[in-house]
């Protein structure tokens, strides 16, 4: 298949389009996501002039009620795309994602079921304060019933969300701002990451690092530092994270006996030590390091950027993670 | 005044939720089955009454205490009953319990033990009618106390802004649970909430089908007709507080109550059907031993329905079966 080299923000424009040509029941709902502005982040630019308001349908800042909406109209056959503008505002919304979303099918006993997809923005890192700057799919990931799903680079976000839109399940899509703007690789016509599949972005030999969003570039950037010492790391994108790729993780940590994982969320109760708990329930007497984990600060995100690079994990970050499973 | 075959209908539907929940209360008694029961005694007017304006391609939402709202919108008894004792011939197969019945062939798409979590859904529900072009409308069902929750407020302006089918039907049964309602809210009157979003409200007699009847028939023509959301707040009373057998009611005054069982709505309706003189005794009759039979039938199915299969925990979690 033929590919252009693209932005996460083209990506995910393209594959909305394509997803709305193809799929009559596929409609999005957000805030602010009509021509012109197309969203807060731009994606959704062309779609109302081209598809019309109904299909592309501007919210009150209403999270409950997009939320609820989208679960209604999914359970009557639709295939709505909902958005959260920014992912800490699912907090506004959890009820309906965490209570009902997830829950309608097993409370009903399989007889009706939410095929609806949720895309967040993840704004860390991009001086937003405290309150817009919350890597939350740990949240997600704690809730039976949903699955869950964070993108890397372009391709990714289309394959991800292609395969979402068409899963039976409420799909939880969170998307690194941070990333948006980053060029990459896309396949132009349909593509699909198939759900819980990893990716082994760098194949390597002495230490598995599994990481998912902004910390994919950041480990992969460390695999080259560390190269240079002799150091062979391999690093895995999990790409989904609800359902993940266990197998993919353990054979690679058979493989090379010592693991890092890094996520830019919070690192308490974060989806990394629920990684680590696999690990090494599964590969007890073959590991020759625990764990360890790469993640945000146990605080808020503060404002002044000075304090805000402290808070997320750099590349500096994952190196040391890596050396200090050698000691 | 409505032509006496719906009028008849309505008086069944609420005879068969009144002895439904006549059995299911005697069950729990008897200790037979021990469940969390939400009794509705005393609200089977409004269901009934809507519901005849109502097809199985209309749908409804509504919370843990709205077994009657599912028994009137056409659920099959037995599955209902069995899904309350928590058996796999419920309709959710054991796995919902009384605070999430649903039956979507009759349009019973959810029921919410989140007060008012439902409301929000039925847009959804309505919104898709409205964008196939179809003339169905949606029904939700919350309480007094759902009125003052947040959900409920971003749903109604959304309806209203969106224009979309939906009728709001507040049951005011004046109790939160265990409070009062106008220890909850300033409004005497729940529906002057409505104008606040820009829909119609009234507030009718929810113990009076036939008035219950004009307010709704007025409201779904208008959701059919493209005309938006209405509110619809029915007054009513809850005879049996909010937990059966584990309330004793002492937080709602006696002379309140006393008034509320003279006034007991099913044998009230009963009573005007005959005085109006359109439907006879013999008819009334007729319906009571028919329905007496379907629930009785309903209870031996439900009884003698299985206890899930332990595997069935993992099961409807997602599409796929996953394990442990």
């Amino acid at each position: 298949m033929s590919e252009s080299k693209l932005t996460m923000v083209q990506a995910l424009a393209q594959t909305l389009d394509q997803a709305l040509e193809r799929d009559p029941d596929v409609f999005l709902m957000g805030e602010d996501i009509i021509d012109p502005v197309g969203g807060a982040f731009g994606i959704t630019k062309g779609l109302s002039a081209k598809y019309g308001r109904e299909r592309i349908r501007e919210t009150p800042i209403s999270e409950q009620a997009i939320i609820g909406a989208g679960i209604g109209a999914a359970m009557a056959g639709a295939k709505p795309i909902c958005e959260v503008m920014i992912a800490d505002f699912y907090a506004v919304c959890l009820d309906q994602v965490a209570n009902h979303a997830a829950k309608l099918r097993y409370m009903s006993g399989g007889r009706t079921t939410v095929p609806m997809v949720i895309r967040g923005m993840l704004s860390g890192g991009l001086n937003f304060a405290a309150q817009h700057s919350q890597a939350v799919e740990s949240w997600m990931i704690h809730v039976p019933g949903l699955k869950v799903a964070m993108p890397s680079n372009p391709a990714d976000a289309k394959g991800i969300l292609t395969t979402a839109i068409d899963d039976p399940d409420p799909v939880v899509i969170f998307e690194p701002v941070a990333l948006y703007s980053v060029r990459g690789l896309c396949p132009d016509g349909e593509h699909r990451v198939p759900l819980g599949k990893a990716h082994i972005a760098r194949e390597g030999t002495d230490v598995t690092v599994i990481a998912y969003g902004t910390q994919v570039p950041l480990a992969l950037a460390a695999a080259d530092q560390l190269a240079t010492e002799g150091i062979s790391v391999e690093v895995i994108d999990l790409r989904w994270l609800q359902p993940w790729d266990e197998q993919t993780v353990l054979e690679s940590v058979q493989k090379t006996t010592r693991a890092v994982v890094a996520h830019q969320a919070v690192r308490r109760g974060g989806f990394g030590a629920e990684i680590a708990a696999v690990i090494q329930e599964n590969l007890w007497g073959t590991l020759r390091s625990p764990v360890l984990r790469v993640a945000g600060a146990n605080t808020p995100v503060p404002f002044a950027t000075e304090l805000e690079q402290r808070h997320f994990p750099t590349v500096d970050s994952i190196i040391d993670a890596v050396r200090r499973t050698n000691t | 005044m409505i032509d006496s075959q719906t009028r008849l209908g309505i008086y069944e539907r609420m005879y068969r939720i009144f002895r439904t929940d006549t059995e299911m209360r005697g069950l729990i008694m008897a200790g037979k089955v021990s469940v969390i029961y939400y009794s509705a005694r005393g609200q089977e007017s409004i269901p009934s009454a809507v519901s005849a304006l109502l097809t199985t391609e209309d749908t409804i939402t509504t919370t843990y205490r709205g077994m009657h709202d599912t028994i009137a919108k056409g659920a099959p008894l037995n599955e209902v009953i069995a899904e309350i004792i928590g058996r796999s011939g419920g309709t959710s197969r054991g796995k919902g319990g009384i605070m999430h019945l649903n039956d979507p062939r009759c349009g019973v798409m959810a029921t919410s033990g989140i007060v008012g979590g439902a409301v929000p859904i039925a847009n959804g529900l309505a919104l898709r009618a409205q964008m196939t072009n179809s003339d169905a409308v949606t029904v939700t069902y919350f309480g007094d106390g759902a009125s003052n929750i947040g959900a409920v407020h971003e749903a109604m302006n959304m309806a209203a802004v969106w224009n979309l089918p939906v009728l709001f039907i507040c049951q005011n049964n004046e109790y939160g649970e265990y409070t009062p309602r106008m220890e909850s809210m300033k409004v005497e009157q729940i529906s002057i909430r409505a104008s606040a979003y820009g829909m119609p409200g009234v507030t009718v007699d929810g113990n009076d089908p036939d008035a219950v009847y004009a307010a709704a028939e007025t409201a779904v023509a208008r959701a059919r007709a493209g005309e938006g959301p209405t509110f619809i707040e029915a007054k009513t009373y809850r005879l049996m507080g909010h937990v059966f057998g584990v309330d004793t009611m002492e937080y709602m005054p006696r002379e309140e109550r006393e008034a509320a069982v003279a006034a007991d709505p099913v044998p009230a309706y009963r009573a005007r059907l005959l005085e109006d003189g359109q439907i006879s005794d013999s008819e009334l009759a007729e319906v009571e031993a028919k329905v007496d039979q379907e629930v009785a039938e309903a209870i031996e199915f439900a009884l003698a329905s299985p206890i899930p299969d332990p595997s069935d925990l993992y099961t409807d979690v997602y599409a796929e079966v996953v394990p442990a």
